[in-house]
């Protein structure tokens, strides 16, 4: 048993996970860091990475074998041929879908932090005030006071480049240089500015690609590969920056394979005394003990690790005595914007590959806009370009004539898409389906949830109001578009362990700790008492380093 | 291809045309669950051979080289066997027949014994065909076998080391961004 103690394990290595054992080894804790999947180790095993779009056999597209192989991930863009093996292996871990959810998943060392997508944005201080004020779920137990200090804290050793703008519903951080817009980008942010005056804004993206080096990582390249890992270590990932941080401190045990299947409770105590394991490989039970639990593998998995715990105590797990444990699932709803045709900058291109593009805050339900139909709002991302070889060209059909032209670039278009806020519904929920294995024998999840009015409402918005700012900015056959979202398309979920003020209405209190089980930490995306509208990863960092310094001063007080 | 680049796509496909999208993204369609043939060669060397002239015609060497250089009818056969769906490799190879015999009563030969000015003239009347149908098709309905033929064609050399690198301009780690690049005409797009 000695050789399995530790003072902390963390479940997890993603995003959140690899924050918390940067945090917990940094302050002198021993910790074990377990993560379901394999090792994927910086650099050595991006093995894709340097390759050219023509060593790919299928130039980066999906087979009908894979097609097959992953009847999940297929229904987005992230099927492909150029990173498949960092998606989860969708017939070894299956889910119930009561209702349609797309789950993808990244089961290894690193988890999603491989090929999230780096945009990083402050929760504002409205958005920590939003469910009080319209009487929504729960009050967020924290303000946006307890938080601005982390948020600095994660910003300055993840590297986030981007600008300093002043907004309120969007706090600005400690960034390094921000990337630069192109020339079509800086025409329609100012023509935004110049109609909307100080109510809307057109502003570079704020990202975890780093524009200045930092310790061991070499500033961007403007390669735009940066979902195949990036041998630079230019955009924050696990690997890149946390992992190497909490290495250096000589504290941290990482363990590969090891499924984590139930938080081990200790009734007398009434708090957690470690975790039981399958090892993926050996389908071998271990325990591994601790005086605190962080629980970091993603917002479903850290539901049913939960779920599957102190059943004997709780028949629904450890946090389920609230009844909210599983409930409150939310996503960000995306995928419905407009674009348009950029004239008068044929004498202008770009050069190099910017792995980001714009933001548009959210400007609906705050002071100076008008009245909506929803609660909440959404921002837009997008991105000006020239169109390239794969655009149809009216008078020519085939031939050298046709070839040539397509050699040169096309006319610019600009698009953008908004990214709504999705509210936190009781009844979206996810539950243990019993009936059902994994191939470790495991209960799988299933998930029933929905987008509902309000979103749907907002999405409506998302087309007009974007159709009505590209054409003040003076782009050419604006049209809109909604392409259908599915929860679980943003990849953003969170809710399913909610904080709160009320042991009774929460899953978690102020610090991230169960109620039920104070020395057992949730701090990813599980813990989101809403959701804002801005990508949520950077929140999670803040979150769980914030988290940590609760634990780590509680353990000396004696008070866990 | 990353989220912002699909999103983009998504975007542009809805809006106008994208060549190709169908072999990187569902768009409002789902394949046949069949498994396609995946083991040995689809095409036999004779077909490939013409696969090679048939793309030259759409993309031919002008002062750059054209698709036979880039061996487009090997990477039709990796692409029409690995990701098409068998309904579609079936239009495909009925397509390629089909072509055979119109070209035949077209021009009296078949399209390999054709001039490059004839193959032109015989595709040019294809295009012409697949365009028509592709417009008028409802969404459920498959593409072409010309529009296959020519969007294989246009991945197949614009992704290739002689399209991306010769046709158009490669870099593989531009190492700066800038957005106010100058352009004047005649300048080659980037490959990526």
């Amino acid at each position: 048993m000695a050789e399995n103690t530790y003072d902390a394990i963390v479940i997890g290595s993603g995003i959140s996970g690899g924050w918390a054992a940067k945090e917990l080894t940094e302050k002198g804790l021993k910790t074990i860091m377990l993560e379901r999947g394999e090792n994927i180790e910086h650099i050595k095993d991006y093995v894709n990475a340097n390759k050219h779009p023509w060593e790919f056999p299928h130039r980066g597209g999906r087979t009908q074998d894979m097609i097959k192989d992953y009847p999940v991930l297929r229904r987005d863009y992230p099927l492909n041929e150029t990173n498949l093996n960092y998606w989860t292996v969708e017939k070894d871990s299956p889910y119930t879908e009561i209702k349609r959810f797309d789950w993808f998943r990244g089961y290894h060392v690193g988890g999603r932090s491989l090929m999230w997508g780096r945009q990083s944005y402050r929760l504002s201080p409205m958005d920590f005030e939003a469910n009080l004020k319209d009487g929504v779920a729960v009050d967020w137990p924290i303000r946006y006071e307890d938080l601005a200090p982390w948020y600095s804290h994660v910003e300055k050793f993840a590297g986030i480049s981007g600008n300093r703008d002043g907004l309120a519903q969007l706090p600005d951080g400690e960034f390094q240089k921000a990337m630069d817009m192109n020339v079509v980008e800086k025409h329609v942010s100012a023509r935004i500015k110049a109609h909307y005056k100080e109510h809307r804004d057109m502003i570079m993206g704020r990202v975890a690609n780093i524009t200045e080096p930092l310790p061991g990582r070499t500033n961007c390249q403007y390669r735009n590969k940066c979902w195949l890992g990036c041998p630079f270590g230019a955009y924050f990932s696990t690997q890149s920056s946390t992992l190497p941080a909490a290495v250096a401190t000589g504290n941290l045990t990482l363990r590969p394979f090891s499924i984590v299947t139930k938080i081990l409770y200790d009734k007398d105590t009434k708090k957690a005394k470690g975790v039981e394991i399958i090892d993926a490989e050996t389908n071998q039970t271990y325990e591994y003990f601790a005086k605190v639990v962080f629980v970091c593998a993603s917002a479903l998995n850290s539901a049913w690790v939960l779920m599957n715990s102190a059943t004997d105590v709780w028949e629904g797990g450890l946090g389920s005595s609230s009844g909210e444990l599983g409930h409150n699932l939310m996503d960000h709803h995306f995928r419905a914007g407009a674009s348009g045709v950029a004239e008068g900058f044929d004498d202008k291109y770009t050069y190099g590959r910017r792995a980001n593009g714009i933001y548009i805050p959210r400007f609906q339900n705050i002071p100076g806009d008008r009245k909506r139909n929803y609660l909440r709002g959404f921002g837009y991302q997008g991105s000006a370009s020239r169109e390239g070889w794969g655009r149809e060209i009216a008078e020519l059909s085939i031939g050298g004539e046709f070839k040539d032209a397509l050699c040169e670039p096309g006319q610019w278009r600009m698009g953008i898409t908004g990214f709504g806020e999705t509210l936190p519904y009781h009844e979206n929920k996810i539950t243990l389906d019993k009936s059902k294995k994994d191939k470790w024998g495991l209960p799988v999840l299933a998930i029933d949830c929905e987008i509902k009015e309000n979103e749907m409402k907002m999405r409506k918005d998302m087309m007009e109001d974007g159709k009505e700012m590209l054409e003040i900015a003076g782009l050419k056959n604006v049209s809109t578009y909604d392409a259908g979202y599915t929860m679980g398309m943003g990849i953003h979920e969170m809710g399913t362990a909610r904080m709160g003020r009320d042991p009774k209405t929460s899953v978690l209190n102020g610090n991230n700790q169960v109620w039920d089980a104070t020395n057992v930490y949730v701090t990813d995306g599980a813990a989101m008492t809403s959701a804002g509208c801005q990508n949520p990863s950077l929140t999670y960092m803040a979150m769980t380093a914030r988290a940590v310094d609760h634990a780590v001063k509680e353990l000396k007080k004696g008070n866990i | 291809m990353d989220r912002r680049e699909a999103i983009t796509k998504v975007s542009w496909l809805l809006g106008g045309t994208i060549i190709g999208a169908n072999l990187f993204l569902e768009i409002g369609c789902t394949p046949s669950p069949e498994k396609a043939a995946s083991a040995g060669s689809f095409f036999n060397t004779d077909t490939i051979a013409l696969l090679d002239e048939m793309g030259e015609t759409i993309l031919p060497a002008t002062s750059t080289p054209g698709a036979k250089a880039a061996k487009v009818g090997e990477f039709m056969n990796v692409m029409v066997r690995d990701c098409y769906t068998p309904r579609d490799q079936g239009i495909f190879r009925e397509g390629l027949e089909r072509m055979d015999e119109q070209c035949k009563k077209e021009q009296g030969k078949s399209f390999m014994e054709c001039s490059a000015a004839e193959r032109t003239a015989f595709f040019t009347k294809m295009d012409a065909k697949q365009k028509a149908y592709m417009e008028s098709k409802s969404p459920e309905q498959p593409s072409h076998y010309f529009r296959m033929l020519k969007e294989l064609t246009m991945l197949g050399f614009f992704t290739s080391e002689v399209g991306a690198t010769k046709a158009l301009r490669y870099v593989a780690i531009p190492g700066k961004y800038d957005g106010d690049y100058p352009y004047k005409k005649g300048d080659k797009a980037w490959a990526t």
